[in-house]
C-alpha cells in the first residue's frame, strides 16, 4: 500500500516522521509512480539534485522551477514528515488533508473576491495581487516527494505562499521574499525557506541592513510564536477579517517594505542632488 | 528557541493511531493507471500493431507520436546546443566533425556543385560543416543544402544562426519544414547527399523515412546517418545506461528547466534498433552498403550508417 520500499526492520522502527527509507531500487528499475508526475528518487540523486537546484536558484532566483525542486529534495527525512503531523494535530489541517482543495487561477474567482468588502482577507489578497502585478498562476507540481500525502502538503504550502505575501503585506521584491521565507522557516520548518534566507547576501547593502535590523529579527519572533500558517483554510476564510486572522494566528505586521524602501529612495536621491559625486 | 515545533511534532504522534490510515482517495493524487493495470484504457481497446508505437518507453498513438516529439523539441529548441554540450561533454562536435569529413561534401575535380539535403537538421550544425567543407577544402561556393526539419522553432534557430554566421543571405542555404517521412517538396532523383543527424530514431516509421531517402536521392547518392547506438562492451554499456537514465534528465532539468523531454530522449536511444539491425533497415529501402555497414564512434554511443543508392534498378 505503502509506495516507499518497505524498510528492512533490523531494529525497532522509529517513528515514521524519523524514519529514513532504505532504497531498494536503482535508476533502471525505479518504481511505479506513486501519483502523477512523480519521479522516485535515489538517494545520490536526490543529494545531486539537491546540491544542484540550490546552486542554480541562488545564482538565478527567477527560476521558480529550481527553487520548488530545491524544496522538494530537502524536505525529507523529517522535515516534511514533521510538517504533515502538524496538519494531522490540529483539526483544520485534518480537514484540509482531507479535502485536499488546491489553489489556482481557476479555482479562485478573483473578481468576487474584488467585490468584497475591504479588510477581508480575500479583498486584502486581491488587493495585494493587484499591487505587485501577479497571478495566482499554477505553482510547479511536485514530484520529488515519495508519500503521496507529503507530497500534497508540500503542494498546498507552494499554492499559499501568495496568502502569507498578502498575510504579512511583504511584496514580490527580493528584500520581501527573503523576509518572507525566514518568516516561513520558522513557522514550517521547510529546510528550502532556511536555505534561501542565504540569499541576503545578493541584496543591497541597505537592504541587507534593513533585513538584519528589522525584518529578520521580525520573521524569526512571529515564526516561532504564531500559529501554523499551514493549517490555515484559505479558501474558508475569504471572508474573514485579515486584522482578525492575525490576531487569532499571532504575527504582528512588519513595517511596510515597499514605503520604507521608497523613503529610502527618496532620501537618497535627495544627499546626492545636494552633494553630487565629483 | 526551535524547540518549540519540534514540540508541536512530539504532541502530533499520539492522535496518529486514531487518524484513518488512507481512509479516502486521494482526490488529486490519484495513482496514475499503469501499463501493466488489465482495466487500463490501453489496453481496453486491443490496439492492432500499426495502431501504437512507441514514445520512449510509452506507447502512444501512432498518430500522436509525431506532435509529441514536435514538443520536444519545441521546449528544447532554444537551449538545444547547450544541452547537447553538457550531456557529451562536447563530444558531440567531435562526431559531427567526422562525419561531415567523412563524407567531403563540395564539387570534385572534374565534378559540379553538389546538392545536399539534410533533414531533422533544424539547428544547422552538420549544414554549416558541409557549406565549410565545400568552401575551404574544395573553393566551392555553388554546393547548396537544404536544411528540412518537421519542427519550425529549431528551423528559425538554424536561420537565427545562419545570419549570424553569414551564411544567410545567399542561396547556399535554404530552410524548410518537412516531414522526413514523405518529403514532399524534395523532387525523386534531386539530391547528391542526403543526411540525417540524430533525428532518425525520433521519426515515426523509420522505414518510410529510408524510403523517401531513397526517392530524393540521384543514382549514385549517398544516404549517411548519424545516430545514437549500442553501447559495447557490456559493463562499459551498465555505466552508459546509468549514466543517461539519472545524470542526463538531472542536467535538462537544471539547464533547461525541462526534464521531460530529456528522460524522452534516453528512452528513445535506447529504443532505438542496434547497428547491425539499421544497417539491415539501410540495405532494405535499396542502398548498398559496404561491409558491415556502419561505423562505431566512442565504443558505440553513436555510429554513422552509410548507404550508395545504386546506378541501376
Amino acid at each position: 500500500m505503502s509506495p516507499i520500499p518497505p524498510t528492512i526492520a533490523l531494529r525497532p522502527l522509529a517513528p515514521p516522521h524519523l524514519r529514513i527509507a532504505v532504497r531498494g531500487f536503482s535508476v533502471l528499475s525505479r518504481p511505479p509512480p506513486a501519483y502523477p508526475h512523480h519521479v522516485p528518487l535515489t538517494t545520490p540523486e536526490r543529494i545531486l539534485l539537491g546540491a544542484g537546484s540550490a546552486i542554480v536558484s541562488l545564482i538565478n532566483p527567477r527560476r521558480a522551477d529550481m527553487i520548488a525542486t530545491c524544496g522538494e529534495t530537502t524536505a525529507t527525512p523529517y522535515f516534511i514528515y514533521r510538517l504533515r503531523d502538524a496538519m494531522l494535530s490540529d483539526p483544520v489541517g485534518r480537514r484540509i488533508l482531507k479535502d485536499r482543495p488546491r489553489i489556482t487561477s481557476k479555482s479562485l474567482n478573483l473578481e468576487k473576491m474584488r467585490a468584497m468588502r475591504d479588510g477581508t482577507v480575500g479583498r486584502e489578497y486581491v488587493r495585494w495581487l493587484d499591487r505587485e502585478g501577479v497571478s495566482p498562476d499554477t505553482r510547479t507540481q511536485v514530484r520529488y516527494i515519495d508519500d503521496p500525502e507529503c507530497a500534497y502538503v508540500m503542494q498546498r504550502y507552494r499554492e499559499c505562499h501568495d496568502f502569507y505575501h498578502a498575510l504579512t503585506g511583504l511584496p514580490v521584491v527580493r528584500e520581501g521574499e527573503v523576509a518572507l521565507k525566514a518568516f516561513e522557516f520558522c513557522n514550517t520548518l521547510i529546510p528550502m525557506t532556511g536555505l534561501s534566507m542565504f540569499a541576503a547576501v545578493t541584496l543591497k547593502k541597505d537592504e541587507k541592513k534593513r533585513i538584519w535590523d528589522t525584518y529578520f529579527p521580525w520573521a524569526i519572533r512571529n515564526g516561532l510564536q504564531s500559529k501554523e500558517v499551514i493549517n490555515i483554510y484559505w479558501e474558508e476564510e475569504l471572508e474573514t477579517d485579515v486584522v482578525a486572522l492575525r490576531e487569532r494566528l499571532g504575527i504582528e505586521m512588519p513595517p511596510d517594505m515597499r514605503q520604507t524602501r521608497a523613503a529610502a529612495r527618496k532620501a537618497k536621491k535627495k544627499t546626492e542632488k545636494t552633494a553630487p559625486p565629483a | 528557541m526551535a524547540a518549540r515545533p519540534l514540540a508541536r511534532a512530539a504532541r502530533a504522534a499520539p492522535l496518529r493511531p486514531f487518524l484513518p490510515q488512507s481512509a479516502v482517495l486521494p482526490r488529486f493524487y490519484s495513482a496514475p493507471s499503469k501499463p501493466s493495470d488489465p482495466l487500463s484504457n490501453s489496453q481496453q481497446s486491443a490496439p492492432s500493431e500499426s495502431d501504437t508505437t512507441h514514445f520512449g518507453f510509452r506507447t502512444v498513438k501512432t498518430s500522436e507520436k509525431a506532435d509529441k516529439v514536435h514538443d520536444v523539441f519545441s521546449s528544447v529548441a532554444a537551449s538545444y546546443d547547450i544541452m547537447n554540450d553538457v550531456m557529451s561533454a562536447g563530444i558531440h562536435r567531435l562526431w559531427k566533425d567526422h562525419f561531415v569529413r567523412s563524407l567531403d561534401p563540395g564539387r570534385k575535380p572534374g565534378g559540379s556543385p553538389q546538392q545536399i539535403l539534410d533533414v531533422a537538421g533544424g539547428t544547422g550544425d552538420i549544414a554549416f560543416r558541409m557549406l565549410d567543407n565545400a568552401a575551404n577544402l574544395h573553393h566551392d561556393l555553388e554546393t547548396s543544402v537544404i536544411c528540412a526539419d518537421i519542427n519550425g522553432d529549431m528551423l528559425r534557430e538554424g536561420e537565427k544562426r545562419a545570419h549570424a554566421q553569414g551564411y544567410l543571405p545567399s542561396d547556399r542555404i535554404s530552410f524548410k519544414v518537412q516531414d522526413a517521412e514523405t518529403l514532399d517538396a524534395i523532387p525523386d532523383n534531386s539530391m547528391d547527399l542526403y543526411t540525417i543527424s540524430f533525428g532518425i530514431r525520433n521519426v515515426t516509421r523509420i522505414d518510410k523515412a529510408l524510403e523517401s531517402a531513397y526517392r530524393v536521392l540521384k543514382p549514385g547518392g549517398v544516404f549517411a546517418c548519424l545516430e545514437f547506438s549500442k553501447v559495447s562492451p557490456a559493463p562499459l554499456d551498465a555505466l552508459y545506461q546509468m549514466y543517461s537514465f539519472s545524470i542526463i534528465p538531472m542536467m535538462g532539468q537544471l539547464v533547461a528547466g525541462d526534464r521531460d523531454s530529456y528522460q524522452y530522449l534516453v528512452e528513445s536511444i535506447k529504443k532505438f534498433p542496434s547497428q547491425d539491425e539499421f544497417a539491415q533497415m539501410v540495405r532494405n529501402a535499396g542502398f548498398l552498403t559496404a561491409g558491415r555497414g556502419y561505423e562505431e564512434l566512442t565504443f558505440g554511443v553513436s555510429s554513422i550508417w552509410k548507404g550508395i543508392k545504386p546506378l541501376k534498378k
